[in-house]
């Protein structure tokens, strides 16, 4: 429970500093309950908010977070940050857009400062098709109340006075879609953020304890097996990304997702000079500048699948060349380091969430390279769904039965991933 | 960097092959749509020693057979599909 001393302010900075008491632990170690109503598998973003919307909006409080790691060392902590809503099908921009509108108030919701700067995010168009793409992604964004909007080559030198406008012959840059609202998050802070508030209402969250079984007894889910001990429940949530695949199999729920790796980079810092999020499609890179003047690049799933996160030197070539490609002025800067994360891909670039033949077995999967800026709002509806048993109308596109019937969402303004 | 040792190139990096994912075995020549559904949609997707298929597209233009582990990319055995 929300006590005294635990929302954090300037007042509270202040009496800590001077009375020298440590901080209370921003989320506490339990003992695992024989039985919980709700149990996640996954400690990220949305399993954390999942719980925290559970716990906060339905009064569903006897729920664990189960993660085999720590919270938010997958997903969660290896994205590059970025949140937009500029998609190009109607549902999945509605969708996003819930998820921006969330994000605009999660540091107050939370009381934790996430840091979201809505600095704009631009995508970069170098040919008449992907031009062609943008406007239609625009109108798309209109219609739907998002602001979005295509521009030339002049306004995105005012904005990114270092992008190199010129009359180049191979990856010219003609326009771009530009979209104000977008922005970056200090994605750790969204992990602590939500496992805090969620810690205050009551929620369990289990770090280091791996599920081991799901027990389904005659088409329903009855149990978990984890590294320290079985839990009884009726209601088990997946919110694994990388590992989505198996912890569904243990259910006996086989899904469409094969799970890639998608190699990410940081510099060494510098001082201010990135204004917004700079993402080509063509050249497959996103740049941004975090807060502390670090380059943040970020790059297309592998070619292959895998579970391994070791980064590679044939990515850190490629993502060299592109980004010089867009400002040749970064050649001197260096690389502090590179890594990986795994990402659940589908067909249709869309996520899985909804209920599956199992009941009480519940997806939030199959996120991608999206799924950072998707956490709130999947985290919402989700709770929506587990705690309600319909699916909300937000997500009923996403979900597991439509690839039996054929009618797959076909996102294709979905980043990081070739169409 | 993943190496693939071809069987007729010899050992060679990976982005001279497409991937195409785990080897799922094709329906009968009469599937039910259930059937088709699940050969199109359904993957193991493990994390373990998996079979699968490559094409060596910049070099000797064969389709291979590769078993490799997803979780640490060594590979240990490449084969011809023609044998």
């Amino acid at each position: 429970m929300a006590g005294r001393g635990s929302r954090y302010s300037a007042w509270a900075l202040v009496r800590r500093g001077l009375g020298g008491k440590p901080w209370p632990k921003v989320w506490r170690h339990h003992e695992l309950r024989p039985s919980y109503d709700v149990v996640i598998v996954g400690g990220g973003v949305h399993g954390l908010a999942t719980a925290y919307y559970l716990a906060r909006k339905h009064g569903v409080r006897n729920v664990a977070v189960v993660e085999q790691a720590y919270i938010g060392g997958g997903g969660s902590g290896r994205n590059t940050a970025i949140v937009r809503s500029n998609y190009l099908t109607p549902e999945g921009s509605a969708f996003y857009d819930r998820s921006v509108k969330l994000y605009e108030r999660l540091a107050a919701d939370l009381n934790f400062n996430v840091m979201f700067e809505q600095r704009g995010h631009m995508t970069l168009a170098h040919n008449d098709a992907s031009l062609r793409t943008m406007r239609w992604r625009a109108e798309v964004n209109k219609l739907g109340g998002i602001d979005s909007e295509v521009i030339g080559p002049d306004e995105i030198k005012r904005l990114v006075p270092l992008m190199d406008v010129g009359d180049r012959p191979r990856y010219p840059i003609l326009g771009a879609l530009w979209h104000p609202p977008g922005g970056i998050v200090r994605h750790d802070a969204v992990v602590w953020g939500y496992a805090r508030a969620a810690d205050r209402l009551g929620v369990h969250i289990h770090q280091g304890t791996t599920v081991t079984g799901i027990e389904v007894r005659s088409g329903r889910v009855a149990g978990v097996d984890t590294s320290r001990g079985r839990i009884a429940t009726g209601a088990v949530v997946n919110c694994t990304a990388g590992w989505s695949s198996l912890v569904s199999e243990l259910a006996g729920v086989k899904l469409p997702i094969v799970t890639r790796p998608l190699q990410a980079a940081v510099t060494e810092p510098v001082q201010p000079f990135l204004d917004p999020v700079v993402v080509s499609g063509t050249l497959h890179v996103y740049v941004s500048q975090t807060a502390r003047g670090e380059l943040v690049f970020g790059a297309s799933v592998d070619p292959f699948a895998s579970y391994s996160t070791r980064g590679s030197l044939d990515f850190a070539e490629g993502l060299a060349g592109h980004v010089l490609e867009l400002m040749p002025s970064l050649a001197g800067m260096r690389l502090l380091r590179q890594w990986a994360g795994l990402c659940d891909m589908t067909p249709d670039f869309g996520p899985i969430i909804g209920p599956t033949p199992v009941d009480g077995f519940y997806l939030d999967v199959g996120w991608g390279t999206y799924g950072f800026k998707a956490g709130p709002v999947a985290g919402e509806q989700t709770a929506a769904l587990v705690a309600t048993g319909r699916v909300p109308e937000l997500i009923a596109p996403f979900g597991l039965d439509r690839f039996a019937r054929g009618d797959l969402t076909a996102e294709k303004g979905a980043a990081a991933v070739g169409h | 960097m993943l190496l693939i040792a071809c069987p007729h190139c010899g050992p060679r990096n990976s982005d001279e092959f497409s991937f195409s994912g785990e080897i799922v075995p094709r329906p009968g020549p009469d599937p039910s749509p259930e059937e088709w559904r699940r050969y199109l949609y359904e993957k193991a997707n493990a994390r373990g020693w998996v079979t699968e298929r490559w094409f060596h597209v910049a070099g000797c233009r064969r389709f291979l057979d590769v078993e490799r582990h997803t979780g640490t990319n060594e590979v240990r055995a490449v084969r011809d599909v023609a044998g």
